[in-house]
């Protein structure tokens, strides 16, 4: 592991370093879509911040009080717009937050989903990792908060790790920008196809497993391109209500028209302002 | 495409019963097939090191939220935070009246000199500064003091152990384990505490945290609670536990407050807002190290100056209405004298009296202003009484207004209970959008004031 001052100067130095450039606010247009998700207190909001700078567009998700935050980075002349996940330990029972982190990844459809976990609880976090990809293929985990798990004395394999997920996995310190250099290298790797993940599944029992084969046929059937059939077919024999309901009303068969909806913008505030 | 189109009924038909041959257990088995493979790979993953640093967030966890030390440590570390507050905010308080007081009698005599009509001078420094500086003087210094303390547990992580420690009370009361901390936020300000419902998803369990949170006191009720320990509880001690006296009357009113909570929650749960608590999810995360700046900006800059602007806003035109109500006279008798007549004999059966019930009406707005409002009616503006420490204002109340132990008590109980300040009341309705709600929000607690106040007093009276 490089020490944080030697990352530091590394950094400074690697004729990358200038290609990063926090955009804030100042997207127009952006290239890409990436949404960061991730358990609560896992430096999710330092991650965001660090990525897009204090500037940042505030508002909530439409017709909710949950708060949505957006921001914007630039990276090898390429334009990025990150949005900040509710932070979510689950995506299976239906809370507010989780549904509106579930409902992004359909719907939304970002280019790659960056989900944050804290070092020194991998196994919890892990949970939320393996719900995510099973909804998209496009996962980079960002193992933040490797200074607190080393100054605990645990040790965490990111390479097995991103070998035993599927995708790749990033170790950060978001609060010194330890590792972010990597991060933004690996999402556009994983965008442009350079790096390519393939997400294992959890292991259902025989039993499930067949049947969520016999339906996936049928959903991508009734809704052509839908990139996550197995997921809905897991949602659908779990007596899921909401994923009944978008199937029925078609909404998960014109996915393309719904891509990321513009935020109902609120208002454009400086961070620190709500953003804890 | 193909004939072979799939309609989504058709789908969700083969779904239901692919998930009648599965079985109930369906969410159980993914759950734990989905725990199964996370514990493998972070096993996988994951070595703790021989020398496994002394884990001191857990170790500190286990005393701070034990279920036999967690409570008693809560109110010792809530004791000391008034304790200081008291002992740190005395002299303080007494310099800045008496600097207020040598710029208004200065001012005066200027004015004086200078040939302003008598009406003038009393309304501008007599009313309106008066007001001003009773606020600035009473308040800024307890609030100076306890707002960094209460924003460096809050830094500190201590508050979400707090809701941990009170978790099962709510839910024993049928509220939200969450309700802990919106409470708690309405220490600092009621207005505060309601919008921090939000973050309570089940709407019922959010009303009942919002009707109840006016019975935590606010910062606005603090200084009306502090300086009535300081004068009374205190005094009826020996100077060398005067203070700690004090603090432990200020923890007794905040954990009547925490009992009326319950009490409200529970009765609202049994009757109008009926239904299951929801489970929720706590974490506790680790200590952080407070970093002193941002403390005190967001101590001083953003809840200080804050609520003292507010204050002082709201003081300006309550020291005018009444200088107003002191010097227009009717038959002789002023209107402020006339008003706590009429309200004097409902004061005295809650075993307070006229005046401390017409300054409850005039500060409706904010409750920072109460004891400032009491205090300029008894004195009658205009006969200038130099009022500028504790021990004066005890002669004040005690020697002419005839307040006894009673009053203290049912005025620190009325403090506590009333109905919320304007600013809750408008942020109820805000969030709620609800003219019943509101209306509940505001007239439950006076119901329960004047109940308890009124029980407190025939009580009293019967024993003494």
């Amino acid at each position: 592991m490089t020490p944080t001052a030697a990352a530091h100067s590394n950094c400074e130095t690697c004729p990358a370093h200038a290609q990063l450039a926090q955009m804030g606010v100042s997207l127009g247009k952006f290239d890409y879509l990436v949404a960061l998700a991730g358990n609560p207190n896992t430096g999710k909001s330092s991650v965001f911040n660090a990525l897009t700078g204090l500037r940042q567009h505030v508002g909530n998700w439409t017709g909710k009080t949950v708060m949505r935050a957006e921001g914007g980075y630039a990276f090898q002349t390429l334009r990025y717009k990150l949005v900040d996940l509710p932070g979510t330990y689950s995506l299976l029972s239906a809370s507010e937050d989780e549904e509106i982190s579930r409902n992004f990844l359909l719907f939304g459809r970002p280019d790659c989903t960056v989900v944050v976990v804290d070092a020194t609880a991998l196994e919890r976090n892990l949970n939320l990792v393996l719900q995510v990809m099973e909804i998209t293929d496009r996962v980079v985990v960002c193992v933040n908060l490797m200074d607190e798990a080393r100054r605990k004395g645990i040790e965490v394999d990111v390479r097995s790790l991103s070998r035993d997920l599927g995708v790749p996995a990033v170790p950060t310190v978001a609060r010194t920008k330890e590792g972010l250099h990597e991060l933004v290298q690996t999402i556009a790797d994983l965008i442009s196809g350079t790096v390519i993940s393939k997400p294992v599944h959890p292991s259902h029992p025989p039993e499930l497993e067949s049947a969520v084969d016999e339906l996936v046929p049928l959903i991508e059937q009734s809704a052509p391109g839908l990139p996550n059939a197995r997921w809905v077919a897991l949602r659908l024999l779990d007596g899921d209500h909401k994923v009944r309901q978008a199937l029925l009303s078609g909404e998960l068969a014109d996915l393309e028209s719904q891509q990321s909806a513009p935020m109902e913008e609120i208002s454009s505030v400086v961070a620190l302002q709500g953003r804890q | 495409m193909t004939a072979k189109v799939a309609d989504p009924k058709t789908v969700l038909l083969r779904a239901d019963q692919l998930r009648r041959q599965i079985g109930d257990d369906f969410r159980d088995r993914i759950v734990s097939s989905l725990y199964a493979d996370a514990r493998r790979i972070a096993d996988r993953s994951v070595r703790v090191g021989a020398e496994q640093k002394w884990d001191w967030d857990q170790k500190v966890d286990r005393i701070v939220t034990s279920p036999v030390l967690g409570l008693p440590i809560m109110l010792g570390i809530l004791a000391l935070v008034f304790w200081i507050t008291i002992v740190g905010a005395n002299y303080p308080s007494q310099m800045l009246a008496e600097f207020f007081f040598v710029v208004e009698s200065t001012a005066v005599a200027l004015f004086t000199d200078w040939g302003v009509p008598a009406w003038i001078t009393g309304f501008i420094w007599n009313g309106v500064f008066r007001g001003l500086s009773w606020v600035v003087s009473v308040m800024l210094p307890p609030m100076a003091i306890f707002f960094p303390m209460f924003t460096i547990l809050e830094d500190l992580g201590y508050l979400p152990r707090v809701a941990f420690n009170l978790d099962w009370l709510f839910r024993k009361s049928g509220a939200h384990g969450k309700q802990a901390l919106t409470m708690a936020m309405g220490f600092g300000c009621n207005a505060a505490g309601v919008t921090a419902t939000r973050v309570i998803d089940s709407p019922r369990e959010r009303l009942i945290a919002i009707l109840t949170n006016n019975f935590v006191p606010c910062n606005g009720r603090f200084p009306t609670l502090i300086m009535l320990a300081t004068i009374f509880v205190a005094a009826a001690f020996p100077p060398a536990f005067a203070s700690f006296a004090a603090a432990g009357a200020v923890v007794g009113v905040v954990l009547i407050g925490v009992g009326f909570t319950l009490l409200a929650s529970w009765l609202l749960a049994r009757t109008v807002l009926q239904g299951e608590a929801s489970a929720f999810t706590l974490e506790l995360p680790p200590y952080r190290r407070p970093s002193i700046l941002r403390i005190l900006y967001t101590s001083l800059i953003d809840r200080t100056i804050f609520v003292l602007w507010r204050a002082i806003m709201t003081a300006a035109p309550a020291g005018a209405v009444i200088w107003i109500l002191a010097n227009i006279n009717i038959a002789g008798v002023s209107l402020a004298q006339r008003s706590a007549d009429f309200l004097d004999l409902l004061g005295f059966a809650i075993g307070l009296d006229g005046v401390i019930l017409l300054a409850y009406v005039i500060a409706i707005p904010a409750n920072e202003i109460v004891v400032p409002t009491m205090l300029m009616i008894y004195m009658g503006v205009g006969m200038m009484s130099d009022v500028t420490s504790y021990d004066e204002i005890r002669a004040l109340l005690v020697e002419q207004q005839g307040w006894t132990m009673l009053t203290a008590i049912n005025l620190m109980l009325f403090s506590l209970l009333h109905n919320p300040c304007a600013t809750t009341i408008i942020t109820i309705w805000k969030e709620t959008r609800s003219a019943k709600w509101t209306t509940i929000g505001a007239l439950m607690p006076l119901a329960f004031a004047f109940a308890v106040t009124f029980a407190v007093a025939t009580l009293w009276r019967m024993i003494a």
